[in-house]
């Protein structure tokens, strides 16, 4: 199950810097969806994979991009800890590396951190195929840039990561999940209540007529927290947030663009046609619509959020959103930096990069 | 770029941007900002610049860059590293007037604030709606946000709460062409690349940072110190483990050894058993029910790991006493030397026992005294090494023993820096903890935002010419990358 293939790797990206050709990061493909598609040359990462170390006292992994999300958490799971970010794994065969790249994060991102927060450090090989390492595996490092959370939700443009090491936490002893019935104002009331007086609130959503909150931790604390929460506690709470967060729920269940929005958590329900499914206490919500992409990004610039065309986009348009150009002038410069022959993943986030 | 820069030409230039009072340039105007925290290192800048307004910045950033004038961004000036470190070619631009809180959402749980709001000033501001802003460095009533920023500063609960970069949402920054862009925005995350994260921490080294976004978190229910002795640093260090694997994260997990335990008492008296080899404070937080039940779990913990003593603070009073003396430490161990050093090594927690050996073998090496403090939850390590500046060639000593120690954390997989940076004072051993082509790529990353390199040149990333000096270049597979540069 454990493979170095580092170097296999490294020359296929070398051959591809000497030639000026791209190459398409390929892991277990189970977010093959998510971004632009590109044609290049297929490079396979699935292969360099397996935990190098995994230090439970020390709260660390350090692990190839290419094993496989479920053996990560499963080996995590032997000793009670868990990936704090609770990451989607979309299929099967979801892998560490694919994750980080997206920086993909589930229900207890809100509370717990994102993807990126969990970050220690990483080994990449940038598109001049030179093996490098950033950050490393402690907690506190601040000596040189920031590379190692930079290559998250880089999707590959900048490098290709081989190994990771991220920081996880101790599996909370228990859970449960309340459910409430009640419009979309007073959902966001509690869920922004709720957290304000410290409950251990570790996941939120409203499906359209019902709020869930989900509370983690020791059971003396979970308890008394659900008095004060009340509403009814759901049976499956574990199987719930499952189909919340591999998007198996029925809201999820369409043909229609799938958007995801990103914004303020206390912006009021927005004047936009569709189904809406709220999560992170509001901060993210799911759309289901066919409005104009103009109508909905222009909403979310003056909201200072984005809009990202998460699934199904049938209307084949740039999927993230647009960046200024002071942005864009700088991100395709450190495209420049890392990879100047552009033959990393080129184009599956923008045009340019 | 290598033209000598006209010092009244640049005067002027400022002058037409600042009322006069807010460009400072003579000798005695200038002296206060000569260095930061690290006292070691002083230059006096070509001028001071206090600007109040962002378009200000903007002018000013534009003019150095037309001029080719480095530019050294400054806060309090409370850092470690010498990261505020004016240059004699330069000028020193004080974003000491930013000091507004723009907005407090308490809803949100977010506020907005000038960078040079102090990192105090925002838990107080914010006190009234039960929120407070989390990372907490020692200087906390002093140092500015702006400042946290670039560092990318910690504190004592960093193990559960993170660093400033876990803590912010939103910065607003002018490149040296002087444009002002966002990063980050009003959501959780934002498209493209994480530019919040390449930022945080830069050093001052990719753009000026003029507004900051902090989250804010609840205050907790409940908070409770657990004091525990041991009288072996070693156990004391292996408790640390056990606490953790026990599934228990504390908000505050702070070790000290018998030096810096006696410096304290007789400084505070805080109550430390002055016998004990070691202590640890451990701070729970959290619903009452929860803190309750994990103070007793760690209580029991302590015990089994071989404490010779466990006291749990009874009431506020004496959980503030508790802290205290961890509190007082550095300025503890000051009053019993002359001079000491402050390190800021991080280590993966499992090599403390080989670490605390090479240290004490170092010590005895160096004939200097090393007094530990150490984030113990986190693995970053304090020590401080006791010197005399007056003592001719004791200075150089202390600094070469504290590149060691330093060393030694980068072999045991750890880091040069936990917090305070790199700056001027740890840049020799950036040649140490990454080689030519990642040294070369940090210079790729900061060429991206700063092409003519006049942010804080010579900070934070040496030069592979430095490295070569040093005599620590490693060399990747052999080859290096620029072998047109001459090595000494």
């Amino acid at each position: 199950m454990s493979k170095d293939n580092s170097q296999q790797i490294q020359s296929q990206i070398l051959d591809a810097y000497k030639n000026k050709s791209a190459l398409s990061i390929c892991g277990g493909n189970s977010k093959h969806f998510y971004g632009h598609k590109s044609n290049a040359t297929s490079l396979d990462v699935s292969e360099h994979k397996g935990i190098i170390s995994y230090e439970p006292t020390e709260l660390v992994v350090t692990v190839r991009a290419g094993t496989q999300l479920s053996e990560l958490e499963s080996t995590l799971n032997e000793s009670n800890q868990i990936l704090p970010f609770e990451p989607p794994h979309f299929a099967d065969n979801a892998t560490i590396g694919g994750t980080v790249a997206c920086n993909l994060s589930g229900p207890a991102r809100a509370y717990n951190g994102a993807a990126r927060d969990f970050v220690l450090g990483s080994r990449i090989i940038n598109g001049k195929a030179e093996d490098l390492k950033f950050g490393g595996q402690v907690m506190k490092n601040v000596a040189g840039y920031d590379a190692s959370r930079l290559m998250c939700g880089a999707m590959g443009t900048l490098g290709v990561m081989l190994d990771v090491s991220l920081k996880v936490l101790p599996k909370p002893e228990t859970e449960i999940t309340l459910s409430h019935q009640c419009d979309i104002n007073q959902a966001m009331f509690n869920m922004h209540q709720w957290v304000k007086q410290s409950l251990p609130v570790s996941a939120s959503c409203y499906d359209g007529s019902q709020l869930f909150i989900r509370l983690s931790g020791n059971d003396s604390s979970v308890n008394s927290s659900r008095k004060i929460i009340g509403g009814e506690a759901i049976k499956n709470s574990p199987f719930f947030w499952q189909q919340v967060k591999e998007q198996t729920h029925t809201f999820f269940k369409t043909n229609k663009p799938l958007w995801r929005l990103s914004l303020s958590s206390n912006t009021p329900p927005l004047d936009l046609p569709g189904e809406t499914f709220y999560e992170w206490g509001a901060a993210l919500r799911w759309l289901k619509t066919e409005s104009s992409v103009e109508e909905i990004r222009d909403k979310l610039d003056a909201l200072g959020g984005h809009a990202l065309l998460f699934k199904n986009n049938t209307l084949d348009i740039q999927a993230f959103h647009p960046l200024s150009n002071g942005l864009l002038n700088i991100h395709k410069k450190l495209k420049n930096a890392f990879d100047p022959e552009n033959i990393l993943n080129p184009g599956v986030m923008y045009k340019d990069i | 770029m290598n033209s000598p820069i006209d010092k009244s030409q640049l005067i002027s230039r400022l002058e037409n941007i600042l009322p006069p009072d807010s460009v400072l340039h003579q000798t005695e105007d200038l002296h206060p900002y000569e260095c930061d925290g690290l006292s070691a290192y002083r230059n006096l800048p070509l001028a001071v610049v206090l600007p109040n307004e962002i378009a200000q910045v903007q002018a000013i950033l534009k003019v150095c860059n037309e001029l080719n004038v480095p530019v050294v961004a400054r806060g309090a000036g409370t850092g470690l590293s010498g990261g505020a470190l004016p240059l004699p070619d330069g000028i020193l631009l004080s974003l000491a007037k930013f000091k507004d809180i723009i907005d407090i959402d308490p809803v949100q749980r977010i506020a907005r604030v000038q960078p040079g709001v102090r990192n105090l000033a925002i838990s107080e501001a914010v006190a009234k709606y039960d929120l407070y802003y989390a990372p907490d460095p020692s200087s906390q009533i002093a140092c500015t946000i702006g400042g946290n920023v670039a560092e990318n500063s910690g504190g004592v609960h960093c193990l559960k709460y993170g660093l400033t970069i876990h803590n912010i949402q939103q910065i607003k920054i002018i490149t040296i062409e002087g444009e002002l862009l966002t990063i980050g925005g009003s959501g959780l995350d934002s498209p493209g690349y994480d530019l919040l994260a390449l930022m945080t921490g830069s050093e001052g080294m990719l753009g000026v940072i003029v507004e900051v976004t902090v989250k804010l978190l609840p205050n907790p229910e409940s908070a409770q110190v657990i004091l525990a002795a041991f009288n072996d640093l070693i156990k004391a260090g292996k408790a640390v483990g056990d606490i953790i694997s026990a599934g228990i994260i504390p908000a505050g997990l702070e070790m000290m050894d018998k030096l810096a335990i006696q410096a304290a008492e007789d400084f505070v008296h805080a109550g430390y058993p002055t016998d004990a080899a070691a202590i640890l404070l451990c701070e729970l937080d959290g619903s009452r029910a929860e803190v309750e039940e994990n103070i007793k779990r760690v209580q029991h913990i302590l015990e089994i790991s071989g404490a010779t003593e466990v006291r749990i603070a009874q009431d506020e009073a004496e959980r503030e006493t508790f802290w205290k003396g961890r509190k007082a430490a550095f300025p503890a161990v000051g009053r019993i030397s002359p001079d000491y050093y402050c390190m800021d090594g991080t280590i993966p927690r499992k090599h403390l026992p080989q670490v605390l050996k090479t240290m004490a073998e170092l010590s005895a090496e160096y004939e200097l005294p090393v007094a530990n403090v150490f984030h113990a939850g986190d693995g970053n390590l304090h020590p401080l090494i006791l010197y005399d500046a007056n003592k001719p060639g004791e200075l150089e000593r202390t600094e070469e023993f504290g590149g060691k120690i330093l060393e030694l954390c980068v072999e045991v997989g750890g880091s040069i820096t936990g917090e305070h940076g790199v700056g001027l004072e740890k840049i020799n051993q950036m040649c140490v903890q990454f080689d030519a082509l990642e040294l070369t790529q940090f210079h790729a990353i900061k060429k991206a935002f700063d092409e003519k390199s006049l942010l804080n040149p010579g900070k934070a990333v040496p030069t592979l010419h430095r490295c070569a000096e040093f005599g620590a270049m490693h060399v990747h597979h052999g080859e290096l990358p620029h072998p047109e540069l001459e090595r000494f």
